[in-house]
């Protein structure tokens, strides 16, 4: 056992950290367009199972959403605790960016939050349906921020460096607008899009296997899957393009993915195999040849380098990237299969009686959660052992703290995360359990659902329920 | 230069913590004050008279956060790891609370945890948020460009003071709003609870604000040197007006009168924070210039707070606006 050092405790609370919120805002970005999508459906064609659906998702959301706020409270928090050196070195580039953020997406979700989730009554059907849709767009500006200044530190353009070693800014355009930004954007939200869906995929498929006839859990279902069908192909076009820009601007990060050691034309694809860093070779390897220069070089024969180019100081944790980027395409693949499988019963008009293609779509319903961290863990441990991508080293951008306060630290965040969290998942679940009905206002046993309810009439059985006679 | 970036931003981060202590410290207090409203029904109508708005008044606080680490990093790089124990407290205490929102509404049997959640994460939050503002008024040992001093240097007699100080102030505020927002015997309570809790902070306004002085010798010649003390002087007399207007309007039954007098103490103690730290940022040693960004910085993100700031204020408004008036206690807010 080796003791770890203020450095290790701090990376290990900010990654814990970092994939507990990360989860919940993805979840929300996906749940907060799909709740905009079906009001919009509901006011466009008057009909009341959109409705349904709508108020089942927007109490998934509410607990979805505060999980999200208090735990990315934590984060532009962390960045002054944990890491001041980085903070006070990037603080003129990063934190404008993140500013933004705040300005643009964080008030307008929580300023329209509100009326989303108890004004429909208070509010014309308009304004309410506004709310939702402003709510959407903020988490599309949050998304668009956060990933902006998260693709500045992977890929750093339009700075100057001054002489405190502090980076300014030179350019603004080329800041926000930096090499892997889009494609990196344009990755998350089609991930955020595709977790939700599988999400909510296996809620309609868990009711639809008892339920054949229920018609909120065929909407869910179908439209799921529909999102499967369409995004998941064109997210295996966009991870190509990301990692085509990747292998541009950070060749080591691929390297290490593909777990190449040696530079080499006509590169194999290993699909799998055991890096061995310490000998920095690939053990049983089961690798396609040529298939690895086609990928990442589109040619027969193209050079790739391999980790050998760069000295050990500077390689990326290999292990990690090598199986948390296989984990991630054989999820993406196992999506798009599921998609394609889905085409073939709707085109044989069997999709609401399919029982093994509900069943697997229940299986695939956390296929989105595990792939989008098994994918931001590639992306980030890729980015070691700099916080600043060949500038500024993870070592150097750490607070002067003495490594116990740090592990306490870590420990209250580990045990309140595992408490908190793993109370609100348990609930998310059980909400998720309950079959989608059409009187979808009815409290749980007795509870005031204090999210549901557009209608006066869906409210009105209920409203003696919620307060005791005082 | 025309333009000092440095001295706007600092007044746009003051302004944000300002709105962040005055929106969040009357939905904290209500959380402070939960354990003391016994039955179901007063905590349900208690906490829906703030969940529509929670979440927007703490966004004001990662605007404070946010807008250090752009316009000031080396304040935010210094001050955080300064304060790191009660900052961490305050995240994990916002984190109970936060959650409790929608979890206590999840359960029936845990209802009672969420509720002690929401309750113990508040005076948490508060308690932390008051230690943290005490540890920095006294002064942050600096070396270099990082933090110099210990891991407890932000555990002081004085720092405590504040932290029960806010706690005690906050619990004022969540009061006379519930004095504002409800009818009948809860409003009854919360007039009781504001009067204990109003004659608290004032007590402690006066405690923190002689003690201060005594802290540094520069806070001293700012508050009592002639004449200096023309300037200063209508602070405290401003407080005593503020104190009088909120206790009889407590007394005379007034409605959203307490709510406005307790703000306006708020503001005022502020406005002496002010005067006694201007202008640094992490006292005694770290002033607004030295620690601004390049004007660079200042000048993009300025553009957008300018244009945005005021759009936001006014959707705030309108949400506000939206839930105004009494909780309704027939339906809640579950309607």
């Amino acid at each position: 056992m080796t003791q770890m050092d203020a450095l290790d405790l701090a990376r290990l609370q900010f990654a814990f950290t970092m994939a507990s919120h990360i989860i919940f805002p993805a979840f929300s970005i996906g749940l907060a367009s799909y709740l905009g999508v079906l009001e919009g459906l509901w006011l466009v064609t008057g009909r009341d199972v959109f409705l349904q659906v709508y108020k089942y998702w927007l109490k998934i959301f509410a607990v979805v959403f505060g999980m999200g706020v208090v735990s990315g409270i934590v984060m532009s928090y962390q960045f002054g605790t944990n890491w001041s050196a980085y903070a006070d070195k990037t603080g003129a580039v990063i934190g404008p960016l993140m500013g933004y953020e705040v300005l643009t997406a964080f008030f307008l979700e929580a300023g329209f939050l509100g009326i989303m989730l108890f004004g429909a009554q208070r509010v014309g059907r308009g304004l309410h349906f506004a709310a939702t849709v402003l709510v959407a767009v903020g988490t599309l500006f949050s998304a668009f921020w956060i990933l902006s200044a998260n693709s500045w530190m992977q890929t750093p353009t339009g700075y100057a460096v001054n002489d405190a070693g502090q980076f300014i800014p030179e350019d603004w355009w080329n800041v926000v607008f930096n090499p892997s930004f889009p494609y990196r954007l344009v990755h998350m939200v089609l991930a955020a899009y595709l977790t939700t869906a599988f999400a909510v995929g296996a809620v309609g498929a868990w009711h639809l296997l008892r339920e054949p006839e229920n018609a909120s859990a065929r909407v869910m279902f179908s439209m799921a899957l529909w999102m499967a069908a369409l995004v998941a192909p064109l997210q295996l076009i966009a991870g190509d393009r990301h990692g085509l820009n990747t292998l541009e601007h950070q060749p080591a990060k691929i390297a290490a993915m593909e777990g190449h050691f040696e530079s080499r034309g006509s590169v194999p694809l290993i699909l799998f195999g055991l890096p061995d860093v310490a000998a920095a070779e690939t053990r049983y390897a089961v690798a396609i040849p040529h298939l690895g220069s086609l990928i990442l070089t589109h040619s027969w024969d193209g050079e790739v380098k391999g980790l050998a180019d760069w000295p050990r100081a500077d390689w990326p944790n290999v292990t990690i990237l090598f199986f948390c980027f296989r984990i991630m395409v054989g999820l993406g693949l196992a999506m798009i299969g599921l998609g394609l499988w889905s085409l073939w019963h709707r085109w044989r008009g069997t999709l609401f009686t399919a029982r093994w293609l509900q069943r697997a779509a229940i299986l695939m319903g956390p296929a989105g959660f595990v792939a989008l961290l098994a994918g931001w863990f590639v992306t980030e441990t890729g980015r070691q052992p700099y916080t600043v991508y060949g500038l500024l080293r993870t070592a150097d951008s750490v607070s002067p703290l003495a490594a116990p306060a740090l592990a306490s630290s870590v420990a209250a965040f580990v045990i309140v995360y595992l408490a908190v969290f793993g109370a609100g998942i348990f609930y998310l679940l059980r909400m998720m359990g309950k079959p989608p009905q059409t009187e979808e206002a009815e409290p749980v046993g007795g509870v005031p659902i204090r999210s549901a309810g557009i209608t006066p009439g869906a409210a009105l059985p209920r409203a003696p329920a919620t307060v005791p006679s005082s | 230069m025309a333009i000092d970036l440095p001295f706007i931003w600092a007044g746009i981060i003051a302004f944000a913590v300002l709105a962040y202590v005055i929106v969040d410290g009357f939905d904290l207090g209500v959380g402070i004050l939960f354990p003391w409203l016994k039955t179901k029904h007063d905590r349900d109508v208690a906490m829906n008279s703030i969940a529509p708005v929670w979440d927007g008044n703490e966004t004001w606080l990662v605007l404070g956060g946010g807008g250090l680490y752009a316009a000031f990093p080396l304040a935010y790089a210094v001050a955080l790891p300064a304060l790191y124990a009660p900052l961490i407290a305050m995240l994990l205490g916002l984190v109970f609370r936060g959650v409790a929102f929608e979890f206590r509404w999840r359960t029936e049997r845990g209802r009672f945890l969420w509720d002690w959640a929401f309750a113990g994460g508040s005076m948490l939050a508060a308690l932390c948020q008051g230690i943290a503002l005490g540890a920095l008024v006294q002064g942050i040992k600096v070396s270099g460009r990082a933090y110099g001093g210990g891991w407890y240097d932000w555990l002081t007699p004085f720092s405590v003071m504040t932290g029960v100080a806010l706690v005690i102030g906050y619990a004022l505020l969540g009061a006379t709003w519930l004095v504002m927002k409800t009818t009948g015997d809860l409003q009854q309570r919360a007039r009781r609870f504001a009067i204990m809790s109003g004659g608290g902070t004032v007590a402690l306004i006066g405690v923190v604000s002689l003690w201060t002085p005594f802290l540094n010798p520069v806070f001293m010649s700012r508050w009592f040197a002639f004449p200096a003390i023309l300037y200063t002087l209508p602070v405290p007399l401003a407080v005593a007006g503020m104190t009088l207007l909120l206790f009889r309007s407590l007394l005379a039954g007034r409605e959203a009168q307490p709510f406005v007098a307790a703000l306006g103490l708020f503001v005022l103690s502020y406005i002496g924070l002010g005067i006694s730290l201007y202008p640094e940022i992490v006292p005694p040693s770290i002033t607004i210039w030295q620690a601004a960004a390049p004007d660079k910085s200042l000048e993009f993100l300025l553009i957008g707070t300018l244009i945005l700031v005021p759009i936001i204020v006014a959707y705030m408004a309108h949400a506000y606006w939206v839930f105004r008036g009494k909780v309704d206690v027939a339906a809640g807010y579950h309607e």
